[in-house]
């Protein structure tokens, strides 16, 4: 028989029981849904989570002492900690080769007071390639330059600040104070919204890291040091020139590192690998029920063969081989669960649109998720189908054609 | 005519000859068939022998346990025996597999059922077609065109697009022999064909039998009612397995005569409106 043939008859049959149809077909819909909105939800989370992270500059290193700390108590303390200091940033900017740009940062806590206004931000201690590293640029004015602004009271402020403390707008040359200490505004930064963890990226003020060092701090340690390497994929092999250029300037040899080093890269890849735990169990609670639409297809299709048995025997008795038979049955479930993958893939789209603008989530319907999901349809209508198929195929004609 | 080779119920089988012109379409040779019921095995078949010719029109008579619906079965192609020979149109059925025998019985059998067996909700064109959707050959033009022609033998064209629950026993009986005609088989098997249809149905439906005949059909019609078997050629009777009588009718009954004798219907009762 033509497979024409054998679909337009699986069609009829599948029609002439709508009832039982629509609720096989509904239980594969469900299932398939799930599949795709669950899919489409963790994608979404994850490339929201990437695309924040692009925005904070995916090429960021973050430098930092190996400090063993556990509950905000420092274990371990004289063993391998150092600190990092100035002589560590001229040295990876002279000798590094796979960075691109490198700023210590140093902060202080207080608040910064125009008249009557104040504003609770961090001081933000760096030098004008921080800018570069963090992915900011200059809205007004200018940065300090890092050889003529050394110590110099000047700063640069982000978007929040400049509502904060100059409402009537144009802080530039004016002066704010912070702990009492007068700084000059020089420049002003583009806004950037939230960060990844949904602190405001604008509520900063930049000021060159001697200054906080010397004025705020009187401190020569460096709490970080930021590095940008020069382009994607670079990330590992600048992690280990940086190593390698602090460990050499203070001899080191123990077998435990004095430094971290983090990497944006890294970064990414540990939040995304939570992020795809999460869609991995999404995905296979959403893939348990369409398991049990599988099950309610050979469910029916049992129901199916017993229930035709005498169509089985007359179809035999007039010269159906078996395999005619199997192919039958096969068909109809194949046709439910299709038929069910292409309701459910719709719904699911239309679920995740719906999720996306009415909740506000990010979703991400994947091309592949349909795809597998279908082919998935496929797999299950087979084999959940091929048992009472079989069952079909391998009736005794005579025997079938005398059940009542 | 020598039946049996060596049997020692030779001498209970009555026949009369006949005309054997050329070779049997259908020959059975010392047919056996056991079926095991749990430690007992059942001769349901011990050893029949008998030849159709082309043309012929055989009733196959038995009460019940007579091994009648066992040698149906294997005339059909759907039982294999467990010993002797069938041959049907030159093939040696007893050594084909079941796929061979499906294809057998697509292609040189047609039955007609006592209960009808059309499918349900499927109209009376599609189930006449249905033979032929085991036939790859066929397109489905030509599928069509058979069925209608079918139909049209059996009266029944204005009906086509009618659904078995739509047409009265006779109708629906009408239909599979509609069915059973269009793979134009070189037998048409009949099981009890008019044993659920009333007398005067029953004529009509013999009546069709007897047309086809003429037009050359060889038939083999299983019943077990005597005044049906009167309407055929010949009859075979079977009983407790073994051929008990094999004789030519002498005077075969007219079906149209006897259905034209038959008081008419009475005004209340819901008939048959052919």
């Amino acid at each position: 028989m033509s497979p024409l043939t054998l679909a337009k008859i699986a069609l009829k049959a599948l029609f002439r029981n709508r009832m039982r149809t629509f609720l096989s077909v509904l239980g594969i819909v469900i299932g398939v849904a799930a599949v795709i909105t669950m899919v489409a939800m963790g994608e979404g989370s994850k490339k929201s989570i990437k695309e924040k992270m692009t925005a904070m500059g995916t090429n960021a290193i973050v430098i930092m002492p190996n400090q063993q700390r556990r509950g905000g108590v420092q274990l371990d303390a004289n063993s391998t900690a150092q600190t990092l200091e100035e002589a560590d940033v001229i040295a990876l900017r002279r000798e590094a080769t796979y960075i691109n740009a490198v700023s210590p940062v140093i902060t202080a806590n207080g608040q910064a007071v125009v008249g009557n206004n104040n504003s609770p931000t961090q001081l933000t201690g760096v030098s004008s390639d921080y800018l570069l590293i963090r992915n900011y640029e200059i809205e007004d004015g200018v940065m300090f330059d890092d050889e003529t602004d050394r110590m110099a009271k000047v700063c640069v402020i982000g978007q929040t600040v400049v509502k904060n403390l100059f409402p009537e707008g144009n802080p530039i040359g004016k002066t704010l104070r912070y702990k009492s200490i007068p700084l000059k505004v020089i420049g002003t930064l583009k806004a950037k919204g939230s960060g990844d963890f949904g602190q405001d990226q604008d509520d900063i003020i930049f000021t060159p890291y001697q200054t906080v060092m010397k004025r705020f701090n009187a401190t020569t340690d460096i709490r970080q040091i930021y590095a940008n390497s020069i382009g994607e994929g670079y990330a590992e092999k600048a992690t280990e020139e940086i190593m390698g250029i602090l460990k050499e300037r203070r001899g080191w040899t123990k077998p435990v590192d004095p430094f971290r080093v983090r990497t944006q890269e890294e970064m990414i890849s540990m939040i995304t690998s939570t992020s795809d735990l999460l869609s991995l169990v999404l995905t296979a609670i959403a893939g348990i029920s369409l398991f049990v639409g599988g099950i309610g297809i050979m469910n029916i299709m049992y129901v199916s063969v017993t229930e035709r048995t005498k169509e089985i025997g007359l179809r035999m008795a007039i010269g159906a081989r078996s395999r005619d038979i199997l192919l039958q049955f096969l068909f109809e479930s194949v046709m439910i669960s299709l038929l069910g993958g292409a309701i459910g893939i719709a719904l699911g789209i239309a679920a995740s649109q719906a999720i996306k603008t009415i909740m506000n989530w990010p979703m991400s319907v994947s091309i592949t998720s349909v795809i597998v999901s279908f082919g998935v349809c496929f797999a299950t209508g087979v084999f959940f189908g091929w048992y009472p198929a079989r069952k079909a195929s391998r009736l005794d004609p005579i025997e079938a054609l005398r059940f009542e | 005519m020598q039946l049996f080779q060596g049997s020692a119920h030779l001498k209970n089988v009555e026949t009369t000859n006949f005309n054997t012109s050329g070779e049997p379409i259908l020959s059975i040779q010392n047919l056996r068939r056991d079926f095991k019921m749990g430690d007992e095995v059942v001769h349901a078949l011990r050893g029949v022998s008998f030849d159709i010719h082309r043309g012929e029109f055989v009733t196959i008579m038995g009460t019940s346990g007579s091994g009648k619906s066992t040698m149906l079965n294997i005339l059909g192609c759907m039982d294999k025996p467990t010993g002797g020979h069938y041959i049907l149109d030159g093939e040696h059925t007893e050594k084909l597999s079941r796929d061979a025998l499906a294809r057998i019985r697509s292609q040189k059998i047609g039955f007609v059922f006592q209960s009808y067996n059309l499918l349900s909700r499927t109209t009376a064109i599609e189930n006449v077609e249905l033979p032929l959707l085991y036939n790859p050959k066929i397109s489905a033009e030509e599928r069509h065109h058979r069925a209608l022609a079918a139909l049209k033998m059996v009266g029944l064209e204005d009906r086509m697009n009618h659904m078995p629950n739509q047409m009265s026993g006779g109708q629906q009986q009408r239909v599979a022999i509609a069915r059973a005609l269009v793979n134009d088989p070189v037998i048409i098997l009949a099981d009890e064909a008019t044993g659920n249809l009333d007398t005067r149905t029953s004529y009509e439906i013999m009546m069709i039998f007897q047309e086809l005949h003429r037009q050359g059909k060889t038939i083999a019609f299983v019943t077990h009612e005597p005044d049906i078997a009167t309407f055929s050629g010949r009859t075979v009777t079977l009983r407790d397995g073994l051929l008990k009588k094999d004789v030519v009718n002498e005077k075969v009954q007219d079906a149209r005569a006897a259905f034209e004798a038959l008081p008419p219907p009475e005004t209340f009762d819901d008939e048959e409106d052919a």
